[in-house]
């Protein structure tokens, strides 16, 4: 009983980071794969909607084990959820929290704020924008890069892949001009 | 029986002028082909325990959090540059020493690893998803885990991640790369 409150606890940078760092020998070693998340994506469209476009014209069955990894991710937040939940609301920085407060955004219990990011506010305009373009953002901007975070920022730049440094400096300029001068205007919307 | 014969039709191969996409090795036949094993698909089960690990690991380290993002691209939070900068160290250090040590694959394979070339894509795509991560709070792997942890409502985001994605695979021949 002690164990599990303790994992439930969050964990500290120093032992998340360092066990999704894993993630890379371990894929490798259990069957040469190269880590990264994002292209399940494109299987799922391979897979559905191929509609004769050559970028999914490929034998995505031999990519089969991408979609197992994202199905694990999945069944791996619904198992924290049942059995490693932390009902505490996550402690973040007052400069932001007071910053969310103009916008109406108090709730911290969840993952997502849900004054944002739920189904009661998917229709606003606020919700539509933000769930919706944002989603497409982030599908369209991690294929056309050729990969996301994973991929490039974890196992492109543990191989010393200057194309992925490229990218990391790309996600992460890009993420800092939409949270600081952008969001300010969706969140007022 | 039916089914199964229409899938196995053999559909006309295009293939692309230039691979710009590094993580889908099937495209990369020559490479592929000489030491791919070919395993029945159940083999695969074992990824659906490994992403499971790396599901727990994304929640509990709150790298799903929307609010650890929204600090990260506000510089108020070590947090999310720790969770980055240790994981990257730790896959440098292994894929280090497993070029150093020769290091084989479970089924005896030698491990091969991908060298990516670089594309303007990586700019022009890397500056669009960093937009979407500031927005959305996740990125891909996020995506499915905050989903699993009960925020359905994440499933139009990633239904919507999975057009964008479609929507550049269609226009992919008229963008810079």
């Amino acid at each position: 009983m002690k164990l599990i409150e303790w994992l439930s606890q969050p964990w500290p940078w120093y032992v998340g980071g360092p066990l999704i760092g894993l993630m890379v020998p371990v894929l490798l070693i259990l069957g040469n794969k190269t880590f990264g998340i994002s292209s399940s994506l494109r299987h799922i469209c391979a897979a559905c909607i191929p509609a004769k476009i050559p970028f999914f014209q490929y034998e995505w069955k031999r990519e089969l084990w991408n979609l197992f990894l994202v199905t694990g991710v999945l069944l791996g937040g619904v198992a924290v959820a049942l059995f490693l939940h932390d009902p505490a609301p996550v402690k973040v920085n007052p400069h932001l929290a007071a910053e969310l407060q103009q916008y109406g955004i108090t709730n911290y219990d969840g993952t997502v704020p849900i004054q944002l990011f739920s189904w009661h506010n998917l229709l606003t305009t606020r919700g539509l924008v933000m769930t919706i373009g944002g989603g497409f953002l982030v599908g369209f901007g991690t294929r056309y890069a050729g990969g996301c975070t994973s991929g490039h920022s974890i196992m492109g730049l543990a191989n010393l892949q200057m194309p992925s440094l490229i990218a990391t400096v790309s996600f992460m300029a890009g993420g800092f001009i939409v949270a600081n001068l952008v969001l300010p205007w969706i969140l007022k919307l | 029986m039916e089914t199964l014969k229409k899938t196995k039709d053999v559909k006309p191969r295009i293939f692309l002028s230039e691979n710009t996409d590094f993580e889908v090795r099937s495209l990369d036949a020559e490479s592929y082909n000489k030491s791919e094993l070919q395993h029945p698909f159940y083999y695969n089960v074992k990824y659906l325990f490994v992403g499971v690990f790396f599901g727990i690991v994304l929640v509990k380290s709150e790298v799903i959090s929307w609010f650890r993002i929204q600090e990260m691209f506000r510089l108020q939070s070590f947090h999310m540059y720790g969770v980055i900068g240790s994981a990257v160290i730790v896959g440098m250090l292994s894929v280090w020493l497993i070029k150093k040590y020769k290091v084989k694959s479970i089924y005896g394979e030698p491990i091969q690893f991908v060298s990516k070339r670089f594309n303007k894509g990586n700019i022009y795509g890397g500056l669009l998803f960093g937009f979407g991560w500031a927005i959305t709070g996740a990125c891909p792997g996020p995506l499915f885990a905050q989903i699993g942890t009960g925020a359905t409502v994440i499933s139009v985001t990633l239904l919507s991640a999975i057009f964008g994605t479609w929507v550049y695979g269609r226009i992919r021949p008229f963008l810079p790369h």
